[in-house]
């Protein structure tokens, strides 16, 4: 895919950053910490690099995208959305009863979702699963997934880890969004998770760390881990939770609370949107 | 009833002959393929065949993921870690996404014998049944785990089935009709229904035999589909005989016993006796030895038959 500006895409991610504030707002609840912490990596998968075609969701050999981390699922809404999955408007109903647009995805109910998450730690198992469907099949579909940092305190993570390291999947590339925060502090003080690299190299893996923030970075490291022919790639992303809302901006409160009408407002300006 | 194979056996031979058909298929184990006898799929098909490793948690999911990229999965480890450890996997990425993974489990229940109460599962079918879409299926010999596999391998969507380490009796012929979701009728009898599934169901037939003797007509029946289960004939037996007695190598909380009373007591109350394993964990012991420790024989059932009288 031929790449563009970053002024481009770094638009992009601001529009999504205002769709999930004012999903969040408007769902009185939800994830708005971790949803703008990787919203520059979602952006950068959906609008710069993967072939995929909005009109045929399920088109034969198309590279699919993973949301391990669910509770982040307002970004990828908003992303399908803006790509023209459908009128990004439908995710205001975000998390209402009789919404297809649940609290944590389900791939049934909105076109563009490969696999229901929430349960952290199993959509990257799932995306094992997929790649290694990508190997018996001989495609050159690629599969990314997404990860929180906290999310690799599941034991299942490292699961997964071990077998894509052991069937060398190539065709897999993880992120993980790092921005050291969870639901009770950050991540040292919870549960150690560093060194990230360090570990997914132990099982096998190709690692690379970047600024999850930077598009340069981003596309650098996505052509890095498809040049990389005998393992699958992490990309460690540094971000930061709240990213684009200074009042939200590395705060552990912001992982699961919305905002109020007079915050969301502050918020959208901020991101450079109209209420 | 000359042979005694085990359901787990069948399994092994069922994924060979399947492999040969249905290029489609993948098999899954997690480093027990010698046990669950995936081994041999491993040996004739090793390009889908992929030992998870002792991992069940991810087996799940990544079989989750082959399936939902369009492959048909046999997942196979023991009960205990199928459906016990893996729980939460197969429930939401498995039954939420209705994904085309069939966890295929061996070892279930007491009779895996001297390896005792870590290993020994009478949890699984109740596990299993809870979960939203999932086919649930406990087959009783070889024959019937046969066919039974191949209906849920052609089916779309989850499925448990449930299978034995122990060499138990052929019941059914080859020629015999098995219908997923629907209870075969062994022996017919109006003063009692016996209801059995898996190995239970040869000790119902021993029981019913010896009740005649004394005058009391059982009638069998085979529940080899706990869900779907087949109310229409469970009914049946509760109306026309009045009495059920039901036997399971599995706790009776949760399963076969707590399926029959849930569908008779809000459609047709009748009188019910449970034979099964009474909320209790197990100990090492050959497995004749247990099932008769814990109350899981011929006897027990004929007891229960005339606790009801």
């Amino acid at each position: 895919m031929k790449r563009k500006d970053n002024e481009y895409y770094e638009g992009i991610a601001s529009k999504i950053r205002v769709d999930v504030i004012k999903a969040v707002y408007h769902a009185g609840s939800g994830h708005p910490g971790g949803s703008l912490s990787a919203a520059d990596i979602i952006t950068a998968l959906y609008f710069g690099e993967m072939n995929i075609d909005p009109k045929n969701p399920k088109m034969e050999g198309r590279d699919k995208f993973v949301l391990s981390k669910g509770h982040a699922v307002p970004a990828q809404y908003a992303a399908l959305g803006e790509r023209g999955y459908y009128p990004v408007e439908d995710m205001m109903s975000l998390r209402h009863l009789g919404s297809n647009f649940q609290g944590h995805a389900n791939m049934h109910k909105v076109p563009g979702i490969e696999m229901s998450t929430g349960s952290l730690g199993q959509g990257f198992s799932a995306s094992v699963g997929m790649a290694l469907a990508g190997k018996l099949d001989n495609s050159s579909a690629r599969v990314y997934a997404l990860l929180g940092d906290g999310e690799l305190q599941e034991g299942i993570v490292w699961e997964a880890a071990m077998s894509a390291g052991h069937y060398k999947l190539n065709n897999l590339t993880a992120f993980v969004d790092w921005n050291n925060l969870q639901i009770d502090g950050r991540n040292e003080d919870v549960m150690t998770v560093a060194p990230i690299t360090d570990k997914f190299a132990a099982f096998g893996w190709n690692t690379l760390e970047i600024d999850g923030h930077d598009f340069t970075q981003i596309f650098k490291a996505i052509d890095d881990a498809k040049a990389c022919t005998d393992k699958p790639t992490v990309i460690v992303a540094h971000t930061v939770k709240g990213k684009g809302v200074d009042f939200m901006e590395d705060q552990a409160g912001w992982h699961g609370k919305a905002p109020n009408e007079e915050e969301a407002m502050e918020a959208v300006k901020q991101l450079g949107g109209t209420w | 009833m000359a042979d005694k194979i085990a359901t787990r056996a069948a399994y092994g031979e069922f994924l060979v002959e399947e492999g040969k058909v249905n290029p489609n298929l993948v098999v899954l184990d997690a480093d027990l393929s010698a046990s669950t006898k995936t081994n041999g799929f491993a040996k004739a098909y090793p390009d889908r065949f992929f030992d998870m490793g002792i991992a069940e948690q991810n087996m799940m999911g990544v079989a989750a993921g082959l399936a939902l990229s369009g492959k048909t999965v046999c997942a196979s480890t023991f009960a205990m870690f199928a459906a016990g450890r893996a729980f939460e996997i197969i429930r939401n990425s498995i039954g939420y996404t209705a994904a085309n993974v069939k966890v295929c489990a061996t070892h279930a229940g007491i009779t895996v014998g001297p390896d005792g109460a870590s290993h020994q599962t009478f949890e699984d079918l109740a596990l299993m049944r809870t979960i939203p879409g999932m086919t649930v299926v406990s087959p009783c010999d070889a024959v019937s785990a046969k066919k039974l596999l191949k209906q849920v391998v052609e089916m779309d969507g989850p499925a448990y089935v449930r299978l034995g380490r122990a060499s138990v009796p052929v019941f059914y012929g080859e020629d015999d009709d098995l219908v997923l979701g629907k209870g075969n009728q062994f022996r017919s009898g109006n003063d009692v229904a016996i209801i059995a599934n898996g190995i239970m169901v040869s000790a119902a037939m021993d029981a019913a035999n010896q009740l005649a003797e004394e005058g009391i007509d059982a009638r069998v029946i085979d529940i080899h589909t706990l869900k779907p289960l087949d109310e229409e004939i469970i009914l049946k037996a509760a109306e026309e005989t009045g009495k059920i007695v039901t036997a399971e190598e599995h706790s009776v909380i949760g399963g076969l016993g707590a399926a029959v009373a849930e569908t008779t007591a809000l459609k047709c109350p009748c009188r019910i006796a449970m034979v099964g394993q009474h909320d209790t964990f197990g100990e090492s012991g050959e497995p004749d030895e247990l099932l008769e420790k814990y109350g899981m024989t011929s006897a027990d059932i004929v007891a229960a038959v005339r606790g009801l009288f």
